[in-house]
């Protein structure tokens, strides 16, 4: 009795410290951002567009965009279109499968207002709410049913964020690349490196700063702050550059997983190890009880 | 009542040697090769620009490898065999290659190539191969090692065992 | 002079006995190692301790193997390599980590038993002041690990505890330089903290463990009534066969199986935060790479080390130098601070047991003050607490000189 008195005093004091220090010191250092789970309440509803009539529309778009899946090619390659706008303007093949219609409608009217930024590379491309429309439509009937978490970052945050644990970079995926033996140099890969510096060169003018390496942002910030951050940037960061990107519940939920793939892979292992681990030592701790009792009987009244 | 004691305790020593086995499978697999390290055991040579008795040298997990396109008259001046016969050559687009780990078999040092005379010269003990690895001159106990291989069209690929590798591995002629 | 005797079966018991008396090693270390019979599971705290520390070895050895200490490079070996790529490395991380959080709960739950029951005075102050030299040798090896991950929170902290150095007004900016190594924490400071962190505080450790062991040989481990127990006659009785009626009991097997189960109780705890709850002991803010040109809007030392940092808060750059060294040192001097000649439960000690309960509320309501912005009733709070704990100290030689023992046995 008189030990169990002392355990459950030992516990009170852990736990009003464990309380105060983390959930408590955590509530107070940051404030809960209520998110609206990316339903973009602030956006006007979008009128019903045509997928035909979007179809011959969506050519205002390529002189900056490439859509692969209609056999646009994107007018300038990467490089020159980072040197031109300080972005590269995205392939819009996957656009309609992630982002959200009512955003993709408000963002081809008026970009800044879509992405809540104080300027884009970007200007205004549909001249009413009906041809956006359209062109959302066609976006969305060119795109695939289901597109992977890999094909929704690429698309998503890829051309502003590296990854390198994915070795990901803003111009695309490290190609293999081999060294020359009789010098220890790779030229290709250095070439290569070359490029991607040149790019980010030109990323960090446009933003301010080089956006970061999200290749292990999943364990830098909470689930919460991460839902809310990419919802609405301006809600977590405020006056940061970094634009709202419009995607949908399922398309954050993609990008999610993918952020969770690379930057903390293994937790599904951890998770599988853990019931065992700790039920080993439950049975240790009935063993040792018994031990414990055994040596013990009889020493005390 | 000491029986007692003493079974809670073995019981309770025996469980722990349990959890301390499970232990050391997770250590040792700490030890293991890195998933990088093994997938990076692959290399592709190509071949289709190789000239003729030239010695070429690839490196294949951490280790050179010998590549020659072997000439149709490949004699030592001391009248040993042609080595274009040997059946250690791999055929690789119409032309015979020596393919072979380039480290002496006797202690590890890597042997130099004569052209003139289509053998290597270890100089660290002074065994020599010819143009297909076989031995010429002790020490070295074993020809020159063939790699885990698989030819295709004009590249050869190192680190996996294509048909050809493993009908010259059954024959006995990769190491 | 020692005898051999030749027809003795070679490494059978009566051959080691001769060459390393190892039965008379059992008996000294284990069988007869004669520990209190009046004790709770507190009591299992040392050994705790001796695990988690080894556990600290076991998984350092691994996550060694794989960590580069280089600023370039340190990172990604320890959240790329260790963590993903590595067989179990994950594991071995997140065993560290938390088990170095953890270890300082168990260091405190331990310093606080021994000054509830008085285990610091009457031959066991060496006993005290080595436990007292653990603690700060784990500070050391604790803020040394931290560094190597090179983390936004490891170059932070790295940063302002060794701007500490400059000893306020003093200004000796040329002393924060040469620890660090340059001008900045850079690879000279990882690699320093790297040596001191593998090597040097791991050997002290060690070092001091066993004086810490050896200075609890003589006095012998208190009881929960600190009953002044004559042991040798107590130990004859238990061998008399008189286990009921003996007042101690031997460590192994004893003591030992009630350790064993504390143990696994604990285990069960630690493993659940290694698995499923460790972001108190791996904080988010250390998984964005060290930044030379941004500070995290919050920086804040690991949980252990609150109390003492909230101590620093609340005053000017030197008085709160003062203070802070004052926090450190403080409780060394608690056997010589004691002025009263009773050793017995602080709950039958006045007032003795105002002063135990008031302290630890107080180093609590530090610890938790420490973590949160100084801002408002927060910096009103802190500045009472940290008074609050200066007092205390003062107090403690007037209020024990008057020291009144209540109830139990003498």
């Amino acid at each position: 009795m008189k030990e169990l008195k002392i355990l459950l005093v030992v516990l009170a004091f852990v736990g009003i410290t464990y309380y105060g220090v983390e959930p408590y010191a955590h509530s107070v250092m940051h404030k809960h951002v209520e998110g609206h789970d990316f339903k973009y309440p602030d956006l006007k509803a979008a009128p019903k567009g045509n997928a035909e009539a979007g179809k011959a529309k969506v050519a205002a778009c390529a002189g900056c965009h490439g859509i692969e899946k209609a056999g646009m090619k994107a007018p300038m390659d990467a490089m020159a279109s980072v040197a031109a706008y300080g972005v590269n303007p995205p392939d819009l093949s996957n656009a309609g499968a992630i982002y959200d219609t009512k955003f993709l409608v408000d963002l081809m009217q008026n970009p800044t207002h879509a992405t809540k930024t104080k300027k884009l590379a970007m200007p205004p491309s549909a001249s009413s709410a009906q041809d956006a429309a359209d062109i959302a439509a066609y976006l969305k009937s060119i795109a695939p049913k289901e597109v992977t978490p890999k094909e929704a970052y690429e698309a998503a945050c890829g051309r502003c964020h590296a990854m390198r644990y994915a070795k990901w970079t803003q111009i695309g995926e490290e190609p293999k690349t081999k060294m020359n033996i009789k010098t220890g140099k790779n030229p290709d890969l250095m070439k290569f490196n070359l490029k991607v510096a040149e790019y980010q060169d030109h990323l960090a003018k446009y933003m301010g700063k080089l956006p970061p390496d999200l290749s292990i942002i999943i364990r830098a910030r909470s689930e919460d702050y991460l839902k809310t951050f990419v919802e609405d940037p301006q809600s977590q960061l405020p006056g940061t550059a970094m634009p709202r990107v419009g995607l949908t519940k399922e398309g954050y939920e993609k990008v999610e997983a993918y952020l969770e793939q690379i930057g903390d892979s293994s937790k599904p292992k951890r998770e599988a190890i853990g019931p065992w681990v700790i039920g080993y030592f439950v049975l240790f701790t009935l063993l040792a009880f018994g031990w414990y009792k055994s040596q013990w009987k009889g020493l005390k009244d | 009542m000491s029986n007692r004691r003493d079974f809670m305790g073995m019981a309770l020593g025996a469980f722990t040697g349990l959890g301390a086995l499970g232990a050391l499978y997770a250590a040792k697999r700490t030890w293991d090769p890195l998933p990088s390290v093994k997938s990076a055991g692959f290399t592709t040579v190509d071949v289709s620009s190789a000239e003729e008795n030239v010695l070429y040298t690839e490196m294949w997990r951490g280790k050179p490898v010998f590549v020659i396109k072997v000439a149709k008259n490949s004699t030592p001046k001391d009248g040993s065999k042609n080595a274009y016969e040997d059946k250690r050559l791999i055929t690789i687009g119409g032309d015979k290659f020596f393919v072979a780990i380039g480290l002496c078999t006797h202690l590890g040092c890597i042997p130099s190539y004569f052209p003139e005379d289509h053998r290597f010269i270890c100089a660290c003990h002074g065994g020599q191969f010819d143009a297909a690895g076989e031995v010429l001159k002790a020490p070295p106990p074993s020809p020159l090692v063939i790699p885990p291989f698989k030819v295709d069209g004009k590249k050869i690929v190192l680190g996996e065992e294509g048909p050809e590798y493993k009908k010259m591995k059954a024959a006995g002629l990769v190491a | 002079m020692a005898h051999f005797d030749p027809n003795a079966k070679p490494f059978s018991n009566k051959w080691l006995n001769e060459r390393l008396a190892v039965d008379t090693l059992k008996r000294v270390l284990s069988t007869e190692y004669w520990i209190p019979k009046n004790i709770n599971f507190l009591w299992a705290m040392g050994m705790v301790l001796a695990v988690t520390f080894g556990l600290l070895l076991v998984s350092g050895i691994f996550l060694l193997m794989y960590y580069l200490p280089d600023t370039k490079q340190a990172f990604d070996s320890v959240n790329y390599t260790i963590m993903q790529e590595v067989g179990y490395g994950w594991l071995w991380r997140h065993i560290h980590g938390v088990a170095a959080s953890v270890v300082f709960l168990i260091i405190y739950i331990h310093m606080f038993t021994g000054i509830y029951y008085g285990s610091y005075k009457r031959g066991r102050e060496l006993i005290w002041i080595s436990g007292m030299l653990l603690f700060v040798s784990f500070s050391a090896e604790a803020f040394s690990g931290y560094m190597l991950p090179w983390g936004q929170m490891s170059y932070w902290a790295g940063m302002v505890i060794t701007n500490l150095f400059s000893l306020g007004s003093l200004e000796l900016n040329g002393l924060v330089e040469w620890i660090r190594g340059d001008y900045v924490p850079g690879q000279a400071f990882l690699g320093r903290f790297f040596m001191l962190h593998v090597l040097l505080m791991p050997l002290i450790i060690i070092a001091l463990i066993v004086l810490h062991f050896g200075t609890l040989r003589l006095p012998h481990v208190n009881n929960q009534d600190g009953e002044e127990i004559d042991f040798e006659a107590e130990a004859e009785k238990w061998k008399a066969g008189n286990r009921k009626e003996a007042k101690v009991i031997p460590f192994n097997p004893v003591f030992l199986s009630k350790d064993v189960f504390v143990m696994g109780v604990y285990f069960v705890i630690f493993f659940y935060l290694v698995f499923y709850n460790f972001e108190f002991a791996m904080d988010p803010v250390n998984f964005d790479p060290a930044d030379p040109l941004k500070t995290p809007p919050h920086i804040y030392p690991e949980w252990y080390f609150l109390w003492s940092y909230e101590i620093l808060r609340p005053f000017g750059k030197d008085a709160g130098l003062m203070w802070f060294g004052f926090a450190q040192v403080i409780f060394f001097l608690l056997p010589f601070l004691d002025r009263s000649p009773y050793v017995a439960p602080a709950n039958r000690r006045r007032p003795f047991r105002c002063w135990f309960w008031i302290l630890l509320i107080d180093m609590v309501a530090l610890t938790i003050l420490g973590k949160l912005p100084p801002e408002g009733i927060f910096t009103t709070l802190g500045t009472i607490f940290a008074y609050l704990f200066i007092a205390l100290w003062f107090a403690l030689p007037f209020i024990t000189k008057m020291e009144k023992l209540v109830g139990g046995k003498k």
